[in-house]
């Protein structure tokens, strides 16, 4: 395992000993049994980039993973324990958006926003990254929880580009690691991120949509305004207003039913909501 | 939640409603722009490119073969014939040495035993010639096949092809009414049906989704492959001579399951065309790239995913099966046992669409699972027609260590040619499996398109084999 994450960073066996990452060798994997978890992992991420690799890599379950998207259509849920934190993972599906209307858009997105994961991991196709980034953004307008996995860096590596993961991390305003989940490749470190998001170590600085025309901003301002003071305990108001200017369906039901509203509360109070209640999206 | 903030949600919802009419309808198009755009300038500043581009870009090159207009059918149904021909000529041995295991040397050491302990011999019967009878010859004809099949399945899987079958379909699914992504959600089902009900959740339209669970049937699915494998090997490969015996079979099989994927083309037309009318919507398929596959993992996964389960499935529904054709065989009401008067009722129907009574109670018996219609009809064969000398009673699932043994069964019962046609048809063409109709009715939620996904199937394959043995006692 240290051997292959040198092979990445490319560190002296010296720097290792003082790292948390040289820990990663106490990650237990928990299968399925993973009652009584202090956090809450959702991976999300394009169609074929890896997240099933991840979830069977840190579980130790063998979650079927093959070469075409779409593969993954409903959640998996694993578990592993990690610097004496329990851990428990969900496998979303596949998505190249959050904003769209197929049902397994529907349960990456629904989870993301109510089932309020710990930490979001968007495991990223560091081949394809321009394409990858679009759910990345999306995903950060949701959450300031997020850990970028830059993987299959080494099909990005064949084709002969270069990814400069600390630019990016620098970008995004979140963690990014390179990984190759395929042999294990950047496990340890991708678990310490995690780690260290979960436990509130990394306060990160998440990118805000730029490119928006003047008009849109200024509606979404105003309908944010309103959204705060009826909700003031909402972790991503921004990003609910720009749902509702698009006339999403699912999220006017969510105001009207007082689902929103139970999620601001459960946020100002900052009780751990119980993940798995808005979950069963699909049964 | 309290009324004021009732009250505010309404506001909110109101004030959405005017600024969407102020900026316009173009939102979600504009929005879309924006994500792109930023998205666009972040991976410029950290993507690089190190040194000379790649000259040879082979995942390109093997695309524009097995995409293409001229060699991309060719080479799939090729590459199909290959896998099955591997399967049929490799599973020959195994089965055998297993089936000469199980059946010739453990079952005698059973019956003895029993006998031994003073048995009684309703007990003996139901336990040993019925659930371990059934067990072994489930387990002695599925698992050769499915331990060679489901690896090299698997392994064109990992590797990539799957999606470039779907890259040559998707045409045909679109000008057949459907939604491109159902070539994904077919492959699925040549796996398992139920599975490839579930995975029609990546086709966004209702409609569209609607057509891909109905005619996922049509896609041959694992329990259904031994018993065409079967049947092609001794009935068909057997009109070759004996070299070709293992490709005329081979292509015998890749037959029915094109003949699947056509009436799958076929159903969409005319369901997107009846009740199921609508635009066909577009999507964009990501051709990933080639992987080499890590073989000793795909050997282990294949195995322990698909193999083992498949058969673990099969094993505990053959088992009751066992125990229940025992015991239709030994009841006997009025003189005559109860599996034969169900025959003897059956038995005009069947052979009206050039079957029999024996298949379609064998058919009956394994709605639960296709898996054991092959050992149900053996059984229930030797039963009506008191061939002797192959079953050792009553009911008995025997051995049989060869595909001529066999045979030999299925003439005793009047099979013939047109028999063995029509069985792999309506293999292909008849109600989903019960785990499937199930998962239908979840994936759905409504009890008239699972009636409808259950029965369509069915009436086409009555209406087919009907059509083919009135045809073919015309030429006969």
């Amino acid at each position: 395992m240290e051997e292959q994450d040198n092979h990445i960073k490319n560190q002296s066996p010296e720097d290792c000993e003082g790292c948390p990452v040289h820990s990663a060798a106490n990650l237990m994997k928990l299968g399925v049994d993973m009652e009584n978890w202090d956090y809450v992992v959702a991976l999300a991420g394009n169609p074929n980039t890896g997240k099933s690799t991840i979830f069977n890599a840190l579980t130790g379950l063998r979650q079927h993973t093959g070469n075409w998207p779409g593969k993954t259509v409903s959640r998996a849920v694993g578990g592993f324990e990690y610097a004496d934190s329990r851990y428990k993972l969900v496998d979303l599906p596949g998505t190249y958006s959050l904003l769209a209307t197929s049902l397994d858009e529907e349960v990456a997105r629904d989870f993301i926003l109510f089932g309020q994961p710990d930490v979001t991991v968007v495991v990223v196709d560091a081949n394809r990254l321009e394409r990858n980034l679009n759910l990345v953004l999306q995903v950060l307008e949701i959450t300031d929880r997020v850990v970028v996995a830059l993987n299959l860096m080494d099909e990005a590596k064949r084709a002969g580009k270069d990814v400069d993961d600390r630019r990016l991390a620098r970008d995004l305003g979140v963690p990014v690691v390179p990984t190759v989940a395929r042999y294990h490749e950047g496990m340890g470190e991708l678990l310490a991120m995690v780690d260290e998001v979960a436990n509130g170590k990394v306060v990160a600085k998440p990118y805000r949509i730029k490119n928006e025309p003047p008009k849109l901003r200024d509606a979404s301002a105003q309908l944010v305004r309103q959204l705060q003071s009826v909700y003031p305990g909402l972790p991503n108001p921004r990003w609910v207003a720009l749902r509702l200017l698009d006339g999403d369906e699912r999220i006017i039901r969510a105001i009207q039913d007082g689902e929103l509203g139970d999620l601001s509360q459960a946020n100002a109070l900052a009780v751990k909501p119980a993940a798995d209640l808005s979950l069963e999206v699909l049964g | 939640m309290n009324s004021a903030q009732t009250a505010s949600a309404n506001d909110i919802l109101a004030l959405a409603q005017k600024l969407r009419r102020e900026i316009g309808a173009d939102f979600h198009e504009k929005f879309v722009e924006a994500v792109y755009k930023d998205a666009s300038q972040i991976a410029k500043r950290s993507v690089r490119m190190a040194g000379e581009k790649a000259h040879f870009n082979l995942d390109s090159m093997i695309d524009r073969i097995v995409t293409s207009r001229i060699c991309g059918f060719p080479l799939m149904i090729a590459l199909f014939a290959l896998v099955f021909w591997l399967t049929i000529t490799g599973a020959n041995v195994p089965s055998a040495m297993l089936a000469t295991f199980l059946l010739d040397t453990i079952h005698p050491i059973l019956k003895e035993l029993a006998a031994s302990i003073g048995m009684a011999w309703w007990l003996d019967g139901i336990l040993i010639d019925g659930v371990y009878l059934a067990t072994a010859w489930v387990v002695s004809v599925m698992l050769p096949p499915m331990a060679i099949f489901f690896p090299l399945f698997t392994l064109l899987e990992d590797f990539g092809y799957l999606p470039r079958v779907a890259f040559n379909l998707d045409n045909i699914f679109k000008k057949s009414g459907a939604h491109g992504k159902q070539a994904l959600s077919m492959m699925m089902g040549f796996g398992c049906n139920a599975a490839g009900v579930i995975s029609t959740r990546i086709i966004d339209s209702p409609r569209e989704r609607l057509i891909a669970i109905i005619t996922n049937n049509f896609a041959l699915c694992n329990g259904r492959w031994p018993t065409q494998i079967l049947v092609a090997t001794i009935f068909i490969g057997a009109l070759a001579p004996d070299h070709l015996a293992g490709l005329i079979a081979a292509a015998a099989v890749v037959a029915i399951a094109l003949l699947g994927v056509l009436i799958t083309f076929a159903s969409n037309w005319a369901l997107s065309r009846t009740i199921l009318r609508g635009k066909v919507s577009t999507f964009s398929l990501e051709l990933p790239p080639y992987r080499p596959p890590r073989i000793l993992q795909t050997l282990y996964t294949s195995m322990i995913d698909r193999t083992i389960k498949v058969l673990w499935r099969a094993v505990v529904f053959a088992a009751p099966a066992g125990a229940v054709i025992w015991l239709s065989a030994n009841l006997q009401i009025g003189g005559i046992s109860l599996a034969e008067q169900i025959i003897n009722f059956l038995n005009p129907l069947g052979l009206l669409i050039g079957l029999n009574g024996v298949i379609l109670l064998a058919f009956l018996v394994a709605i639960p699972a296709n898996e054991i219609v092959i050992p149900t009809i053996l059984m229930l064969t030797v039963l009506t027609t008191g061939l002797s000398g192959l079953g050792a009673g009553t009911g008995v699932m025997f051995e049989l260590e060869s595909g001529s043994a066999t045979l030999s069964i299925v003439q005793a019962g009047g099979w013939t040619l047109l028999t063995a046609v029509n069985l792999m048809l309506f293999s292909l063409l008849h109600n989903p499996c019960s785990t499937t109709i199930y998962t239908i009715f979840k994936e759905t939620g409504s009890a008239k398109w699972t009636t409808i996904a259950a029965l369509f199937p069915l009436g086409l394959g009555f209406l087919t084999t009907f059509i083919v043995a009135q045809v073919w006692q015309l030429f006969a």
